[in-house]
């Protein structure tokens, strides 16, 4: 999608595989658990539970690309998840306030979780690594205290109903929520001066300080919408289980970055970009299901996201460095 | 009564070429035993070559001998070589961590070595030791950080002398320590501190080879000096007897006829034309207050030694490091110099190309197309998005225009050679039409082709009437570039050279008298 302003003449053959591996990757991944699980795995509802379910983990991974593309890293994500979920359940579950307060008090808590990050990044200049660890597990502490360690369900009827129950062709308008985002920051990063800003900032900050660029805005801006963009996948996780869930979203952080990077291999290889890294999360997302759909022990589920944030990480590492050489 | 000794280093016949370029050409360099011996040279002249052979890092070419203390050995002498024969240097970064203690960096190899366990008494003792040595009252567990600058040459000296030491031999201490220009940044008493330790270094049987640019220091403490140019040995002589004027002369040549060349530029920006800025009182952490009148079209020359404070003139107009204090004055409109960002510099119509050509100046790893636009993005931005088409036509005829080659605007810019990179980002910047163009080293590590075509395109944009600062230690890029330079010494402004007296020979002498003054 981003192909427009390629150029076209001139792409190679292998630049054109490169671009597109992790999307055969997909089929292919597909294409095996098809075969082997004919009746459950390659079933239109097979799919469309899948779309719905893994809204949360791409907007997650959507909101991780917007720091990482500016040179940071925000491990607070997860964290931010569940903050948004149990906000939206004790608010509108245990002290019946009305969803719309409920989803404002979630905005607010998110966006505050990203100015103290950016303070402390930015204004502070400590590394994003050590603040983000560092609030992550300030907020899960906050999350357990507030929601009293139990999941809250009975969550307003109408909200859920538009996130999980509505359809438009067969899928949840929760993975439309994540599709629209995932535009967004497609057309952000490609077709606005902002976007050209932020890669400049994660390439090298003395350079684009040194071109007029506000690097700390830049950084600040990034955070915040990290933040914010997280806050909304717990909001959307919360409907799709129509509770809210004080411990799960914690377990969407790695399979996230791990998406992300994997995403920076594709598409745009080298860059973290949007489209690589929605197509990424659902190229994860299909591997668990099938082998879930086998049976496999819970322990795999996690032993399966470790290994792929490292093999992801290091498809990245060639795909940046390839034709880099000695420059920033 | 006793035999002569050896001379430390005997180098004979060393040359070294850079692709087609020769830097070292029939070098001969001879330091006596028990010897300071000065070395010097301007930029180009090929020191820093000849340091870097002498340290492992170049290879020369076929044909060069050396004998340290009488003994042949074959360059590029490896690390455990130099260790054996008790070469050691200290560079001009020193090789401090500064945030390890006194203790940690003198001991870094012993500490490092490998064995299991580190026993830190004896690690103190040697360093105490040392220190004691040379009367040196540091306290080893501070860190290196704290400590004055001067301080932490000593501490480097030392360091690299104990390495020394360690070779010696029953009473007899073999060693050569070669000092690159670890002066420019201090002070005249702490030079003295560092001389008196030299003068210590000799004393316990070695050797030291001395590199600086500083005339006095050479005179004050060197035995003999060698004076290296263009590649080749321009004189070697005892200090003693050799006068400051002689020593310039042979730095800088035998003066050319020059103002046969000053008609060809003179005359646009000339005394004629207006002034464009005024700066007041500019200062800053390395830099003493200066006042500037920059006419519309002019092209300014900065220049001195190194550690002059020339380029922070630059860093100061650009809002790059903050100015302690100064005005800037464009007509009715004042800048205050203290306050001044980068981001606000390029929106008052102000253009900086850092010499930190990967670090500072470009991103290698996007393409020459996002570098080329990046300055004024928003000129692109139509109907809510950007629009590609335009900025790639955009892009490719701007590389054209500027002879980038290859002109393909979707390379890195980090695939490109020096030249053609420089070209890139000079053609970003002149593309937005800065009112005042700051340049450090425009052409530093760039072919000739490349540098005659930024040349022109910088003579071409002051001809439009921007001004043009240009900082640079290459005295022949502004004999051919300026219409008048000014001489930096010890962070103040010292001379002003104009186009009629404007010449590379000029220029040198009037950055060693500089100094002097």
């Amino acid at each position: 999608m981003s192909r427009k302003h390629g150029s076209t003449s001139r792409a190679s053959v292998g630049a054109l595989v490169e671009r597109f591996a992790l999307l055969g990757a997909w089929l292919v991944v597909i294409a095996g658990f098809g075969i082997a699980l004919p009746g459950s795995f390659l079933t239109w509802q097979n799919f469309a539970v899948m779309f719905a379910s893994q809204a949360p983990a791409a907007l997650l991974a959507l909101a991780l690309i917007v720091p990482l593309t500016c040179g940071d890293y925000d491990l607070s994500g997860g964290a931010v998840v569940t903050l948004a979920a149990v906000i939206l359940g004790v608010l509108n579950v245990v002290h019946q306030q009305p969803i719309g307060l409920a989803l404002a008090a979630a905005l607010a808590a998110g966006l505050l979780v990203g100015v103290v990050n950016a303070f402390f990044i930015v204004y502070v200049r400590i590394p994003s690594l050590v603040v983000t660890l560092g609030t992550a597990s300030l907020v899960t502490g906050f999350v357990q205290w507030f929601s009293d360690s139990s999941t809250i369900s009975g969550l307003d009827a109408g909200f859920v109903d538009w996130i999980i129950v509505r359809q438009l062709f067969g899928i949840s308008y929760a993975f439309y929520v994540a599709a629209l985002v995932a535009l967004l920051l497609w057309y952000v990063f490609e077709y606005t001066p902002l976007g050209r800003r932020m890669l400049f900032v994660g390439k090298s900050r003395e350079v684009a300080r040194l071109n007029g660029i506000r690097v700390d805005r830049v950084r600040a801006g990034a955070l915040i919408t990290s933040s914010v963009l997280a806050t909304l996948a717990g909001v959307v996780y919360a409907g799709v289980l129509g509770s809210a869930d004080p411990f799960s979203g914690l377990n969407f952080l790695l399979p996230a970055f791990a998406a992300a990077f994997l995403g920076a291999t594709s598409i745009k290889p080298g860059r973290f970009n949007a489209g690589g890294t929605f197509i990424a999360v659902y190229f994860l997302a299909s591997g668990i299901t099938g082998l879930s759909m086998f049976g496999i022990p819970l322990w795999v589920t996690s032993a399966f996201n470790g290994a792929a944030l490292i093999i992801a990480v290091t498809l990245s590492q060639f795909a940046r460095g390839r034709a880099e050489s000695d420059l920033g | 009564m006793t035999e002569p000794l050896p001379p430390a280093l005997a180098l004979r016949g060393l040359a070294k070429s850079f692709g087609g370029a020769r830097a070292l050409d029939g070098v001969e360099l001879t330091v006596g035993a028990r010897e300071i011996h000065g070395l010097l040279g301007h930029n180009g002249s090929g020191k820093s070559t000849l340091v870097k052979i002498l340290s492992g890092y170049h290879a020369p070419d076929p044909g060069a001998t050396l004998q340290l203390f009488g003994e042949p050995l074959r360059l590029p002498l490896t690390r455990a070589e130099q260790r054996a024969r008790g070469l050691a240097f200290v560079h001009q970064n020193l090789g401090l961590a500064p945030q390890l203690s006194v203790l940690e960096n003198m001991r870094v190899a012993e500490i490092t070595a490998g064995r299991p366990f580190i026993d830190w008494r004896a690690q103190r003792r040697a360093a105490l030791a040392s220190l004691q040595q040379f009367g040196l009252s540091i306290d080893p567990d501070q860190a290196v950080a704290s400590l004055l600058p001067v301080e932490r040459a000593l501490i480097a000296i030392v360091r690299a002398f104990a390495a020394i030491d360690a070779t010696r031999s029953g009473r007899e201490l073999h060693g050569l320590l070669v000092l690159d220009e670890p002066t420019p940044f201090l002070a005249r008493d702490d030079v003295e501190r560092l001389f008196r330790l030299m003068r210590q270094v000799v004393a316990q049987g070695a050797s030291v080879l001395f590199i600086s640019h500083d005339l006095d220091e050479i005179l004050e403490i060197t035995d003999r000096a060698t004076v290296l140019r263009d590649g080749r040995v321009a004189g070697s002589f005892e200090t003693r007897h050799t006068g400051r004027e002689r020593i310039v002369e042979l730095i800088a040549g035998h003066a050319p006829v020059t103002t046969s060349s000053a008609g060809a530029v003179a005359g646009r920006g000339g005394a004629a034309a207006e002034i464009a800025f005024e700066v007041r009182e500019l200062g800053g952490a390395a830099l003493q207050p200066i006042d500037l009148q920059l006419r519309r079209g002019e092209i300014v020359g900065l220049t001195g030694l190194l550690g002059s404070g020339y380029e922070q003139v630059l860093q100061h107009l650009f809002g790059a490091v903050p100015a302690t204090q100064g005005v800037l004055q464009a007509g009715r409109e004042r800048i205050e110099l203290r306050s001044l960002t980068p981001a606000a510099a390029v929106r008052a119509g102000f253009a900086f190309l850092p010499g930190d050509r990967q670090g500072a100046s470009g991103a290698g790893g996007l393409s020459v197309l996002d570098n080329l636009l990046l300055p004024d993005l928003s000129r692109f931005f139509r109907g809510g998005r950007l629009q590609w088409p335009i900025m790639r036509g955009h892009a490719q005829a701007l590389a054209t225009r500027h002879r980038v080659r290859p002109v393909d605007v979707d390379m890195k810019l980090a695939a490109l050679s020096g030249g053609n990179a420089q070209k890139v980002l000079l053609a970003k910047w002149l593309d937005v039409g800065p009112r005042l163009l700051l340049l450090e080293e425009p052409t530093q590590g760039v072919d000739v082709g490349a540098r005659e075509d930024l040349w022109a395109a910088i003579r071409d944009i002051a001809a439009a009437g921007t001004v043009v600062l240009c900082a640079s230690s290459d005295l022949e890029q502004l004999e051919a570039l300026c219409d008048r330079v000014l001489v930096f010494a010890r962070g103040r402004c010292r001379a002003e050279v104009d186009r009629a007296t404007l010449s590379k020979a000029e220029l040198l002498r009037q950055c060693y008298a500089a100094v002097a003054a």
